[in-house]
């Protein structure tokens, strides 16, 4: 009795399963979330917002970061300076050629992240492109631009004299909103080539691209915390970014003339370097060169007494 | 008679309360989510720099460095106006002449450890010695290690010996009863050997060396503090606690000061009876006070360095 109960019930959801099943399944959608200190944690603030495209699609739901997520991303900044500029350049180049591998093989993806952020195809191609051949620019350039823009000084006294770039430290970069993939990298590649570390602000409209490249930094040998991203509001957080007394440079790439005249206003606190990228078109050769490096550089220069270095009846 | 009585009073430590682990964890886990803002943040800050025994303990010590160290406990931050001192200095026997000469009348206090320490792997007549060399030398606190060796063979009865030598060899001076936590590996035997160091005439009962992990954590201080509860309710004699070793964070400092509040009540919130061992936490609650009254995250390249 029983058992005749069981199988014509089984019969019926079996009937039921036919009729309802479609080759279709739910699709596993990604939690874009902000990368800090080499993990990828939620914004502690909880909160979120839903940018979206031209046609009014949601894009996700995507952290909306706040002045503690900045201030954590800072901390581990700092805390990875010394080891990241004290790696050989030639170690920090390799790590960079690494980064480029990595998005190479990512490059679908990053092609469908752009359009869905209403980029075109042939445009998303394009941009991610550049963006690879820009980190293997950079990734030449770590351990030659020293050469460039260092020198030996004439002095009066019997005096050897040099000059060298030096990293800065931490950075804090408020990203281009515009270009999402290529202005990013373009912006965080040549503070990285240096030695510095970095806390980004991606783009707030367009933050997909930002939150895939975390997961390319984080599959490359990037220690930790030298690069760290965040998503939110450039509003909200642009103060906080250029006001953080442990933050050596700030780096703003809008024209924004209020936050503008704030960033130079608070910059004084701890005299920190303020750059503006406003005007680069990174798409062509203005938007990459060794000069990017050198505006997160501090030249550096010694006196060293030449009767150390030289041996007897040495020529100095 | 009065022998007789506190004879009484003294248990078999053996029959010390067992501690549930899992209870003890979350309940001092609980303590950390309370929210302190403002006004409060900034009182509770400065009572935990109220409450710091400026630490340096290293082999490599100097005079030169202890009297930095002692100028810093009198000038935390001059940047910052109406901020307290620390409440007292922790060296070495033989820097205490250097720090108390260094401190003058400034009220901050000398503390000492003593007792062959961190080991106390040395004959029970040497650390009589060290303890009253240190307070010759001007000692107003003596920080003892006990024989972590012994506690665990079972001779209770020696450790707790020992300890009472050791505070008759302090005449006034406060004595602190380090157990070493992180040596005795159950909250089990950190419970009794808080038992044995305060029915054995300990003034302060504290976790750590600092030279050995894990040091100071939530767990094990909540259950040295219930220790002291039970034993002011048994006797109505106050007992200080003093954790020590990897409290470096204000936010964390602030959970401790919680849950001395939660615990043992206001009287315990003052620096006679709570302390935090500490080196690098002044730096961390200076550049919090800063940040609470400019509104800017601090740097550590403008604080002194110890």
């Amino acid at each position: 009795m029983d058992k005749t109960i069981k199988k014509s019930s089984l019969k019926v959801s079996e009937n039921g399963l036919e009729k309802t099943s479609s080759p279709k399944r739910l699709e596993v959608l990604k939690t874009y979330k902000i990368y800090i200190g080499g993990q990828f944690p939620r914004t502690e603030s909880g909160r979120y917002y839903q940018p979206t495209n031209a046609a009014g699609k949601t894009l996700a739901n995507v952290c909306l970061s706040s002045r503690k997520d900045f201030r954590d991303a800072v901390v581990s900044a700092r805390g990875a300076v010394s080891g990241w500029s004290g790696r050989a350049a030639f170690n920090r180049s390799q790590i960079l050629y690494r980064m480029a591998e990595m998005l190479e093989g990512r490059k679908a993806q990053f092609i469908d992240e752009l359009m869905q952020q209403d980029a075109t195809k042939a445009k998303a191609e394009k941009e991610v492109n550049l963006a690879i051949d820009r980190l293997i620019y950079y990734a030449g350039w770590c351990d030659k631009f020293q050469q460039i823009f260092s020198a030996v000084n004439p002095v009066a006294s019997s005096h050897f004299n040099f000059s060298v770039p030096e990293p800065t430290g931490v950075v804090s970069i408020i990203a281009p909103q515009g270009d999402s993939l290529l202005g990013l990298v373009s912006v965080i590649a040549p503070v990285i080539a240096g030695g510095n570390t970095c806390i980004v602000l991606a783009s707030e409209t367009r933050p997909l691209c930002a939150v895939t490249f975390a997961e390319v930094l984080n599959s490359s040998d990037l220690p930790g915390g030298v690069v760290n991203i965040l998503t939110g509001k450039p509003a909200e957080l642009a103060s906080w970014f250029v006001d953080h007394m442990d933050v050596n440079a700030t780096i703003y790439c809008e024209n924004n003339s209020e936050i503008k005249k704030m960033m130079q206003e608070k910059s004084a606190s701890n005299l920190k370097r303020i750059t503006f990228y406003d005007k680069v078109n990174w798409y062509n050769e203005e938007g990459q060169s060794p000069y990017f490096i050198m505006d997160t550089q501090e030249v550096k220069t010694t006196w060293h007494p030449v009767e150390n270095i030289a041996g007897a009846g040495g020529g100095y | 008679m009065a022998i007789a009585k506190s004879s009484q009073l003294i248990h078999d430590f053996a029959l010390s309360p067992r501690i549930d682990q899992v209870g003890v964890e979350e309940r001092a886990s609980r303590f950390t989510k309370r929210s302190i803002k403002n006004e409060a943040k900034e009182n509770g800050l400065k009572l935990v720099l109220n409450m710091i025994d400026l630490t340096t303990l290293e082999g490599k010590d100097t005079d030169g460095k202890v009297k930095q160290l002692c100028y810093k406990a009198m000038h935390p931050h001059d940047a910052l106006a109406d901020i307290p001192t620390v409440a007292a200095i922790c060296v070495y026997p033989s820097m205490v002449k250097v720090a108390k000469k260094a401190l003058g009348d400034s009220g901050i206090k000398v503390a000492s450890v003593a007792t062959a320490f961190p080991s106390g792997q040395a004959p029970k007549e040497i650390k009589i010695r060290d303890t009253k060399y240190a307070v010759n030398e001007g000692a107003d606190e003596v920080d003892m290690v006990i024989s972590r060796g012994k506690f665990h063979t079972g001779e209770y009865n020696f450790v707790f010996d020992e300890i009472a030598a050791i505070k008759e060899a302090c005449g006034d001076a406060r004595l602190k009863v380090i157990l070493e936590t992180g040596e005795l590996g159950t909250y089990d035997k950190v419970r009794r050997a808080s038992d044995i160091a305060m029915h054995a005439g300990a003034d302060f009962i504290k976790t750590s060396t600092g030279k050995i992990q894990p040091a100071a954590t939530m767990p094990v201080t909540l259950v040295m503090l219930e220790a002291i509860r039970d034993f002011y309710y048994k006797t109505g004699k106050m007992i200080g606690m003093k954790p020590a070793g990897g409290i470096s964070k204000s936010k964390l400092a602030l959970h401790y000061l919680v849950m001395v509040k939660e615990v043992l009540g206001e009287d315990w919130l003052n620096n006679e009876w709570f302390r935090f061992g500490a080196s690098s936490l002044a730096n961390d609650v200076l550049m919090q006070l800063v940040k609470l009254k400019t509104g800017q995250y601090q740097s550590a390249n403008y604080f002194s360095v110890d």
